[in-house]
C-alpha cells in the first residue's frame, strides 16, 4: 500500500529533511509514525502524498511511484490518500457540510448528490447533528472531524495525518484516535505522524515507526526494508 | 449553475474594479480595430464602387474620320481584358456635361463653338481592371495619331488603397499595445483571484480535483472579461459611428454583422488565450 524505498530527501538551504529510509505499511494496516519535530515525519507524509519528491530513493503508493507519475497524474494518487492535518486546514466562513461538499464537488460529485454524501461521511465521524454549523463554532475536536470526513469523501484507500491531535485535548485526541482504529477495522490503512508517545501507549498493538533526525531508528514490527 | 461557473462569475464581485479594468482594456484594443473596421469597410466600398469606373477614356482629335473610329473600336474591343467601347460624339459630350454640371447650363448655353471632343469610353471586364491591364490598353489606344489624350482612373484609386494599408498598420499597431495592456491587466486580475481563493485551491489539489478543473473558473474569468471587452468595444464603435454620421452629418455605413460577430468572438478567445497564459504560473505560486 504504502513503500519507501531508501528515501533521502534533501533541500537546498535546509540539508538533509529524510536519509535513507525504508519502510512499508501494508493494507488495511494501522502504524504511528513517531519522532520530535523536526524528526522528518511530516516529510514523510508529504513524499508519500506526493506533495513533494524524494531526492533520492522511491515512494510508492497505492500502485503509484514517485518516480513515474507525472504532476498531471498527481490527481489520481490524491484521491486514494486522504490527508488530516494538525491545523484541520478547514475554509473559513462556511458550515461544517460545506466544507465536505466542496471536497465532493471539486471532484465530480453530481450536485444532487453533494448534500446527502456530505451528510453521511459527516455521520460516519460522528458528527452528524452539527453539520449546519459555521466552522468557528465548532470545538477543535468537532473541527477535527469536519477534517477527517474531508479526507473520506473520496473513499480512499489510505489515510495520512500529520499531528492530527495536536491542538486538542486529551479526550478530544482520544475521540479521534478511536474514529482512525474505526477506520482501520473497516479495512483502511491508516499512518499517524505524532509526538505525542502517550496517545501511542494507549494503543500497543498498533505499529510504531520512529525517526530521529531524517533516519528510521526504530520500527516496532522489526522488519526491515531491505534495499533492491 | 456549475462550479466554474459560479467562481468565475463569483470573481467579478470579489474585484470590480480590476475586471472591469481588464474588460476596458480589452474593449479599446477592439475599439481600435472596431474603428479600422469602420474606416476599412467604408473604403472598401468606395473601393469597390470607384474600380466599377474605372475606364480607359481616349480624347479624339476635331479631325478624326469615321472610318478610322471604327477601325479603332474594332481593334480595341479585340483586346482580351476589354468589355465593350463606347463612341461619345462631341454633341454628346456637351448634353452630359449640361446634364452633369447643371450649374454651369449658361456657359454651356452661350457657347459658339463646341469645346468639347469626341471620345471612345474603353470599359473593363470585372477583374481585369488591374493597373497593368489599364495602362496596357491606354497605351494601346494613345498609339492611334489621332488620340489626343488617355485618361484613366487609376492613379486617384491608388491612393486610397494606400491609405487603406496605413490605416491597416496604424491600426494594428495601436491596437497590439492596448491588447498588452489588457492581457497584463487580465493576469493581474487573475493573480488576485488566485491569491483570494488560495485556501480552496489548495484543499482542491488536497483532495485530487483535477487540474483543469482547478483551472477552469480562471479561464472562464479571463473569457468574461474579453467577451464585456468586445461587447463595450462595439458599443463604442456605434457610438463613433452615430457621431460620424449625425453630428458631422457625413455618411458612413456601418460595419457588416459578421465582422462584429468575429470581433466580439475574437475578444472572448483573447481573454481566454491571456488567462490561460498566465494562470499556470499564478497557480503555481500557490502551491
Amino acid at each position: 500500500m504504502i513503500q519507501l524505498t531508501r528515501v533521502s530527501k534533501e533541500y537546498p538551504r535546509r540539508g538533509p529533511a529524510l536519509t535513507d529510509v525504508s519502510f512499508r505499511v501494508a493494507k488495511g494496516e494501522f502504524a504511528f509514525l513517531t519522532g520530535h519535530s523536526g524528526s522528518g515525519k511530516s516529510t514523510t507524509l508529504r513524499l508519500i502524498h506526493m506533495a513533494e519528491r524524494p531526492t533520492y530513493g522511491e515512494v510508492r503508493v497505492s500502485g503509484f511511484s514517485s518516480e513515474h507519475t507525472s504532476p498531471r497524474d498527481l490527481w489520481k494518487v490524491r484521491r486514494r490518500v486522504g490527508f488530516v492535518f494538525q491545523d484541520f486546514r478547514l475554509l473559513p466562513g462556511r458550515t461544517a457540510l460545506e466544507n465536505v461538499a466542496f471536497a465532493l464537488e471539486v471532484t465530480g460529485t453530481p450536485r444532487k448528490l453533494l448534500g446527502p454524501r456530505a451528510q453521511r461521511l459527516l455521520a460516519q465521524v460522528g458528527l452528524a447533528p452539527k453539520s449546519g454549523a459555521l466552522v468557528h463554532e465548532l470545538s477543535g475536536g468537532e473541527q477535527q472531524r469536519v477534517g477527517v470526513a474531508r479526507a473520506l469523501a473520496n473513499e480512499p484507500v489510505v489515510l495520512l495525518a500529520d499531528e492530527p491531535t495536536g491542538n486538542l485535548d486529551e479526550r478530544a485526541s482520544r475521540g479521534i484516535l478511536d474514529l482512525f482504529l474505526e477506520l482501520n477495522a473497516a479495512g483502511m490503512a491508516v499512518l499517524m505522524a505524532t509526538h505525542d508517545l502517550e496517545l501511542v501507549r494507549t494503543h500497543p498493538r498498533a505499529r510504531v515507526l520512529e525517526l530521529d533526525q531524517g533516519r528510521l531508528v526504530f520500527d516496532s514490527t522489526g522488519r526491515r526494508e531491505e534495499a533492491p | 449553475m456549475s462550479y466554474a461557473l459560479r467562481e468565475a462569475l463569483a470573481a467579478f464581485r470579489r474585484a470590480p474594479v480590476l475586471t472591469g479594468l481588464a474588460s476596458a482594456m480589452v474593449g479599446m484594443a477592439l475599439l481600435v480595430l472596431g474603428l479600422f473596421g469602420l474606416v476599412a469597410y467604408n473604403l472598401q466600398r468606395s473601393l469597390a464602387d470607384l474600380e466599377e469606373r474605372v475606364e480607359v477614356v481616349a480624347y479624339l482629335r476635331d479631325d478624326v474620320r469615321t472610318d478610322q473610329i471604327e477601325t479603332t473600336v474594332a481593334r480595341l474591343r479585340e483586346i482580351p481584358q476589354v468589355q465593350g467601347v463606347q463612341y461619345v460624339t462631341k454633341e454628346r459630350a456637351l448634353e452630359r456635361a449640361r446634364e452633369e454640371f447643371p450649374d454651369f447650363h449658361s456657359v454651356y448655353a452661350d457657347l459658339e463653338t463646341n469645346p468639347l471632343p469626341a471620345s471612345l469610353e474603353v470599359s473593363l471586364l470585372d477583374g481585369a481592371r488591374s493597373q497593368e491591364a489599364v495602362e496596357s490598353i491606354a497605351e494601346a489606344a494613345a498609339a492611334f495619331p489621332f488620340v489626343e489624350e488617355v485618361t484613366y482612373g487609376r492613379e486617384w484609386v491608388q491612393p486610397l488603397f494606400t491609405l487603406r494599408r496605413v490605416a491597416l498598420v496604424a491600426a494594428a499597431v495601436v491596437g497590439a499595445v492596448f491588447a498588452l495592456v489588457a492581457a497584463l491587466i487580465i493576469g493581474t486580475a487573475l493573480r488576485i483571484a488566485i491569491f483570494a481563493r488560495r485556501d480552496e485551491i489548495y484543499i482542491m489539489r488536497l483532495v485530487g480535483a483535477r487540474d483543469g478543473f482547478i483551472r477552469r473558473p480562471f479561464l472562464l474569468e479571463g473569457a468574461f472579461a474579453g467577451l464585456l471587452g468586445g461587447l463595450l468595444a462595439v458599443a463604442l464603435t456605434g457610438a463613433v459611428h452615430w457621431g460620424v454620421n449625425v453630428l458631422l452629418d457625413f455618411r458612413v455605413a456601418w460595419i457588416p454583422l459578421p465582422w462584429i460577430v468575429a470581433g466580439v468572438a475574437g475578444g472572448m478567445a483573447f481573454g481566454l488565450i491571456a488567462s490561460a497564459l498566465s494562470v499556470r504560473r499564478h497557480l503555481r505560486e500557490v502551491a
